[in-house]
């Protein structure tokens, strides 16, 4: 059974300083790391193969040619093997573009029986890409995943929503996204890390070799338009006091509250 | 020249960073105060193969190098120095000999396991009359038909009473002097080996520092390490070597107290300032910062020259030397630059100021250090 795990080096956010005068983020120098829900994904596609036999690992990222580290720190915690999918066609690629790239790199892998991704980056936070491939491959998905069983053929997880869970089963090929609540991921192993770099571990592929879609991979193919990057200045709304007689006064709050749907 | 880490050396610093920050520095002070051994630590470092770093894979290491080791006792230490210690001692102090001068049967029966964290392992050179005079040894060893009786006490021994494996230096023939001295690796079950008294001491109180009792202490003559009367010469190139991790320990412990410092001055305010604005105190940090990369470059020099097969006994010294002044003199600043706080234990800095006295002492006082550069430079 393959099990494919997608992952996104992103720049570590508790490092991460904002430029006060342009609004964006300062990235120079700041150490890249794996998707903190991605390793949640891979922590729960290596307990499946801790688990049962025949079960391979294989890691897939798309980003420039250093994301080579994210996928050897990935094999370090134990993946089989990386793909790395690279090529100047892809960048500037917004979640439509990114997920169709990924979709064209699933294909080209072929064999799978789990695809796993996380919730969401922290660079992005949009927890699009995930459904977006089970949508390009046709597959069924279940998102928020905090537990997984595998019996026989079928996937039974349990979907973590705000207030509560569902129970949901399906039949394998599936897209499953991970949460930071489903485990806690193992650290990689000093042995890992010196196996990661040996041999052909990482496989470096190009837009031509996985057939993309050059109309809807990267920049071009991306139909987000981002206008402006800012941070929201503080709020300056200002309190107000109801005074007066009590029932009155929680009148007019509960009127207040009802036209700013906060009840 | 290439100042550069590799790409295995800085994700081994990564791993390293992360493992201290969530299972090494949340117990820190707790172990201290108690005095606790991190057995826990221990296991969870065996877990991810940093019991043996610079040992090759085929032998229960990591496949790794001297360098990441060295970082690996650097992250740890930034945190807590008692648990640099006690990877140090294992790794340089107890494998490597093995490594070094063991026959592929001892490397099989003691070393895999040791690498692997299975095994704790300890050194055990210094008696109450054999400190920086180490070749007055006074354990003997007598060889007895197929075993070796040992007789005698070693003290101070770092991992001693934890550990499982045991390499124990004893004088075989008296006559011969320094080369009447030879090493034998001693299991903690053997009979007539016993933990005497325990030390409390002034910092790196979770490590544990122990007496070593041999009465009649039986040995298998094969658990004879190297030849009879080599053990002087293992002692001091397993010191040599040693002394890289300490040296990294040492640094560990200035990195961590000034990253600790630089955070509290830009967050302490005085006078309607962070004291961090004060020139008389940006001058303190920056000469720390200074120290603290010069000592960062010679123990990775000294630990870059050893897994090269470079000559590194004079730059190991120079590394240890140089970085535990440094570790003293950082932490003393640091305490101050804490103020009333940094003497409390609220604050870590009173630990780090009592963990970094003793790297000017163990494995070679600084004075044993200086004896080796100038017998270096001036020969």
């Amino acid at each position: 059974m393959n099990i494919i795990v997608c992952i996104k080096q992103v720049p570590n956010t508790n490092e991460v300083r904002i430029d006060p005068v342009r609004g964006t983020l300062i990235r120079d120098g700041v150490p890249s790391i794996i998707n903190p829900d991605d390793r949640n994904a891979l922590e729960e596609a290596l307990r499946i193969k801790d688990q049962y036999e025949d079960v391979k690992v294989i890691v897939l990222s798309m980003g420039p040619p250093q994301a080579d580290a994210a996928l050897r720190e990935a094999i370090a915690m134990g993946a089989d093997e990386g793909i790395l999918l690279t090529d100047r066609a892809f960048a500037g690629s917004d979640t439509w573009a990114t997920s169709t790239a990924l979709a064209a790199g699933i294909k080209h892998i072929g064999d799978y029986s789990i695809i796993f991704c996380g919730r969401q980056a922290i660079d992005g936070d949009t927890a699009q890409v995930g459904p977006q491939i089970a949508e390009h491959l046709g597959l069924p998905q279940i998102t928020y995943v905090e537990e997984l069983k595998i019996e026989g053929n079928k996937v039974i997880a349990k979907r973590a929503l705000e207030d509560g869970y569902f129970v949901i089963e399906s039949e394998m090929p599936v897209l499953l996204t991970a949460i930071k609540e489903s485990n806690q991921p193992r650290y990689p192993s000093i042995r890992g890390v010196y196996d990661a770099y040996k041999g052909d571990k990482v496989r470096l592929v190009s837009a031509k070799d996985i057939n993309a879609d050059f109309d809807n991979v990267g920049l071009e193919g991306s139909p987000t338009q981002v206008n402006r990057s800012f941070t929201p200045s503080g709020r300056t709304g200002q309190g107000e006091i109801f005074q007066g007689d009590h029932k009155e006064s929680v009148k007019k709050l509960v009127l207040r509250l009802r036209e700013k749907h906060l009840v | 020249m290439d100042f550069n880490l590799s790409k295995e050396q800085l994700m081994v610093r990564n791993i390293m960073r992360e493992f201290t920050e969530n299972e090494v520095k949340p117990i820190a002070a707790e172990i201290d105060k108690t005095e606790r051994f991190p057995r826990e630590t221990v296991e969870k470092m065996a877990k991810y193969n940093m019991m043996g770093i610079p040992f090759p894979a085929e032998y229960g290491g990591a496949g790794g190098d001297d360098l990441a080791y060295a970082i690996a006792v650097e992250e740890l230490s930034k945190s807590c120095a008692t648990t640099g210690v006690i990877l140090s001692a294992h790794t340089s102090l107890a494998c490597w000999p093995i490594y070094k001068y063991g026959t592929e049967e001892q490397k099989q029966k003691y070393l895999v396991p040791l690498a692997k964290g299975e095994y704790l392992g300890a050194f055990g050179l210094t008696e109450p009359n054999a400190g920086t005079d180490a070749a007055s040894q006074q354990t003997t060893a007598v060889l007895d038909g197929e075993n070796y009786i040992l007789n005698g006490t070693k003290i101070f021994i770092t991992n001693g009473g934890e550990s499982d494996v045991y390499i124990i230096f004893a004088m075989t023939d008296k006559a011969k002097g320094t080369r009447g001295i030879s090493a034998f690796i001693v299991e903690k079950d053997f009979p007539g080996f016993s933990i005497g008294k325990i030390e409390e001491k002034m910092g790196i109180r979770a490590s544990s520092t122990a007496e070593l009792i041999f009465q009649n202490c039986i040995v298998p003559k094969e658990n004879l390490l190297g030849k009879e009367g080599e053990g002087f010469k293992i002692a001091m190139s397993t010191l040599d070597g040693g002394r890289i991790g300490i040296a990294a320990q040492a640094l560990g412990i200035a990195a961590g107290a000034l990253e600790e410092t630089i955070k509290y001055v830009k967050e302490r305010q005085q006078f309607g300032r962070p004291i961090s604005k004060f020139q008389g105190l940006q001058w303190m940090i920056a000469d720390m910062a200074t120290e603290i990369d010069a000592a960062r470059l010679l123990v990775y020099r000294a630990a870059f020259n050893k897994s090269s097969g470079l000559p590194y006994g004079k730059e190991a010294a120079m590394a240890k030397l140089y970085a535990s002044e440094c570790a003293m003199n950082v932490t003393t600043k640091c305490v101050q630059l804490f103020g009333g706080y940094g003497y409390t234990k609220d604050y870590p800095m009173e630990r780090m100021m009592r963990d970094a006295k003793i790297t000017e002492i163990y494995e070679g006082t600084s004075q044993v250090q200086q004896m080796v550069i100038a017998a270096a430079v001036l020969k």
